[in-house]
């Protein structure tokens, strides 16, 4: 299973082999100001020519001078959306009579996705979900019925200002975990897809697309374009014993600094690949004949995620806050094996306050004593002054 | 042991004994509906479920008690009460409702919060009275506008302006079969993520109170491209000075903040606070 060389016209014509083989094809697509996933009916709706600029807090699109159908770092929201959804139907219960209660669904059959423009980090995100959901003894029927999705890998050519998947070890290039992956080859008049093939269902439907093998420079020119992505990440932290040197600053009164800015909003936790927190709510219809068992996503920021009788045991932000940061960071490993960040940045960009974990850590890292650099409280927020906000009316 | 005796059957079907449905519920529970000072706002979105609630082949006895009218029948098992306590006759009225109530729930803005018209708590009453008036002396009126809770015990609010009908539909549901209510506190950055909203603060910089606002509208604002105005008032944590120190460093000045905040919720007390402490600066005019 070498790699291929495909232009942008068998590009097309891999998509539409996709969609004769009924999956549901989901890629980027530009809506609402920003690059999110969404079902595409061809390659036309891939945002091409548009790229991002991301910093904390803030996320702005852009044209590029190319035509560039993947010239961006990844959106508001991961593909968890597919695999673990927002809300799902856990199960129905009908009351019958003389019999008592009956387990009645949910009988929806999971849809059969392709995920198309899925990067390295997203891929290593799915691997540590896929511990989550698959890996204890239980393993989640909804995610496992999701999870054979098709996935189409796109190297990374464009990383974005709040990502740091180099310091991760997660990207910009992904190894495996994909059944094809793409590098976007544009220069001039030339574009191309360099695709690599991670599986034999991979390689079966590369087989109905026109392609030439690639040569030594194909495979260097795109081997260039992650090596060059690499070099270009806009954040950076040194991951080496994080998960015991954050285990030692419990303490800090840097989480009180941080605790200031915080909203306690949930969004760093709702837009990250992997957090995997739900809630399990209950409610009936008008007459009390059915019951319906739901699961929603939850957060470590919401007083509920800690509800003990009595009281919620993370009662301030403070605890909120060192929750999450320590959880992604250090306690995952001891309870997945694995860190439960991989560097995507989606936290930073999407926090209404540009709360920026990697300049936490290193405040919550620096050395103390009088020397030690401070934060100051408008540290992390967005360095943009921009113009006034539009206050709604 | 034979084989046969550690067979354990089925687990999903449960057996209850049951009685006959007529039987079972020999009397309906009685839901009044009362008014205090409000747009009867959140009684059109009641109104609006009452084909759901009226085809629960009558489980309900609904009474309404759409003004300042009071019948002494009763006790009623649920009390839904609409709007604030403005006038002597109001705080007088909300008292007996809760004596002939086994639950008060109370239910939109005004009623949890004041509402609107607690503006009239950050002025001065009788100089309204006097410039909007032609005859003042035949208003009746308190300096203040006040949430129902500061005058009676509530057993559960409802939040919004207007509530919204799927959660007051829940949450009568939730009172009929005696169970907990699906309702959460928390944000309405949690429900724009769970919508799949972009968010308008980052992706276009607009101001948006969603931080700090209780959850219940399902992101209604942002969803239209609107940053949230804080009609389900305060969520169940909210920092803002955090957001107050947000939406200044995306331009916005304290007086403009100050008027964000000053609306439908302008007296929950974390708005509320939050406001005066600006104003206390003197940074901003009222
Ligand atoms: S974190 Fe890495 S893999 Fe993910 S989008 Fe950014 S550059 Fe690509
Ligand atoms: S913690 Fe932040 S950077 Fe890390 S995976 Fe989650 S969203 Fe991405
Ligand atoms: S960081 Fe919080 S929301 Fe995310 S998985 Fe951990 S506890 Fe859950
Ligand atoms: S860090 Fe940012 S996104 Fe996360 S809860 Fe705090 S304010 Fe919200
Ligand atoms: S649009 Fe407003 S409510 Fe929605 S996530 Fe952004 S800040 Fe939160």
């Amino acid at each position: 299973m070498g790699s291929v060389v495909i232009d942008r016209r068998g590009f097309e014509l891999l998509i539409a082999a996709l969609q004769s083989r009924d999956y549901k094809v989901v890629a980027p697509t530009a809506r609402d100001g920003a690059i999110a996933y969404d079902e595409i009916g061809g390659v036309s709706d891939l945002p091409a020519g548009l790229t991002d600029e991301q910093e904390a807090g803030s996320y702005r699109l852009w044209c590029r001078d190319d035509d560039a159908l993947f010239g961006y770092a990844v959106g508001p929201q991961s593909w968890k959306r597919y695999l673990f959804e927002p809300k799902t139907v856990v199960f129905r219960a009908q009351r019958v009579e003389r019999v008592g209660f009956v387990r009645a669904g949910p009988s929806d059959a999971a849809p059969r996705y392709a995920f198309v423009g899925v990067r390295s980090c997203e891929i290593a995100a799915i691997g540590i979900q896929d511990r989550v959901f698959l890996g204890g003894s239980h393993a989640d029927p909804h995610y496992r019925a999701r999870r054979d999705a098709f996935i189409v890998a796109v190297q990374c050519g464009e990383p974005g200002g709040t990502c740091f998947c180099a310091s991760m070890r997660t990207g910009p290039r992904a190894e495996a975990g994909f059944d094809l992956a793409l590098t976007e080859i544009v220069a001039g008049d030339r574009h191309e897809f360099v695709v690599e093939v991670g599986s034999s269902r991979g390689d079966d439907l590369l087989g109905q697309v026109p392609s030439r093998p690639a040569d030594s420079s194909d495979l260097g020119a795109a081997r260039a374009v992650t090596d060059s992505a690499s070099e270009r990440m806009g954040r950076r932290l040194d991951a080496d014993g994080l998960p015991e040197r954050l285990a030692a600053v419990l303490e800090h009164s840097h989480w009180d600094q941080v605790a200031s800015r915080c909203l306690g909003c949930t969004s760093c936790t709702l837009v990250c690949p992997t957090c995997f927190c739900s809630r399990v709510s209950d409610t009936t219809d008008l007459k009390g004949l059915e019951a319906t068992r739901t699961r929603t996503w939850d957060s470590c920021f919401t007083l509920g995620h800690s509800y003990l009788h009595g009281g919620s045991v993370r009662s301030t932000i403070r605890d909120r806050y060192r929750q999450w940061l320590t959880h992604k960071l250090s306690t995952w490993v001891a309870q997945f094996g694995t860190s439960g960040c991989v560097g995507c940045g989606r936290c930073i960009t999407w926090c209404p306050v540009g709360i920026d974990i990697t300049v936490e850590v290193q405040a919550l890292l620096a050395p103390l004593g009088p020397g030690r650099p401070t934060v100051s409280p408008g540290a992390g927020a967005p360095v943009e002054p921009a113009a006034p906000a539009e206050v709604p009316r | 042991m034979t084989r046969e005796a550690v067979v354990t059957p089925p687990v999903r079907e449960v057996p209850v004994p049951r009685l006959p449905e007529r039987q079972r519920a020999p009397r309906k529970p009685s839901v009044a509906v009362w008014k205090f000072s409000s747009c009867d706002g959140c009684q059109l979105t009641l109104l609006d479920c009452e084909d759901e609630l009226l085809a629960v082949a009558g489980a309900v006895e609904l009474s309404y008690f759409l003004e300042a009218g009071f019948s002494s029948d009763g006790p009623y098992d649920l009390s839904l009460v609409e709007g604030s306590v403005t006038n002597e006759a109001d705080r007088r009225r909300i008292e007996r409702v809760r004596a002939v109530s086994k639950h008060l729930v109370t239910i939109g803005a005004c009623a949890t919060a004041g509402g609107i018209q607690a503006l009239r708590n950050f002025g001065d009453v009788e100089e309204f009275l006097s410039i909007v008036y032609a005859s003042p002396r035949l208003v009746e009126a308190l300096g203040e506008s006040t949430p129902i809770s500061a005058h009676v015990p509530v057993d559960y609010e409802l939040r919004g302006c207007p509530i919204t009908r799927a959660q007051l539909l829940e949450v009568v549901l939730a009172f009929l079969h005696g169970r907990r209510a699906d309702v959460v506190a928390s944000s309405v950055c949690s429900e724009c993520k769970l919508t799949g909203n972009v968010c308008v603060t980052v992706a276009d910089g607009m101001a948006c109170l969603g931080p700090v606002t209780h959850a219940g509208c399902g992101a209604l604002c942002p969803s239209y491209k609107r940053g949230c105005y804080g009609c389900f008032g305060p969520m169940e944590s909210p920092n803002l000075p955090a957001m107050i120190g947000g939406l200044n460093r995306r331009g916005l000045d304290d007086g403009s903040v100050v008027r964000l905040l000053r609306s439908f919720n302008a007296a929950a007390p974390q708005f509320q606070a939050a406001t005066q402490a600006l104003i206390e600066m003197g940074e901003c005019p009222t």
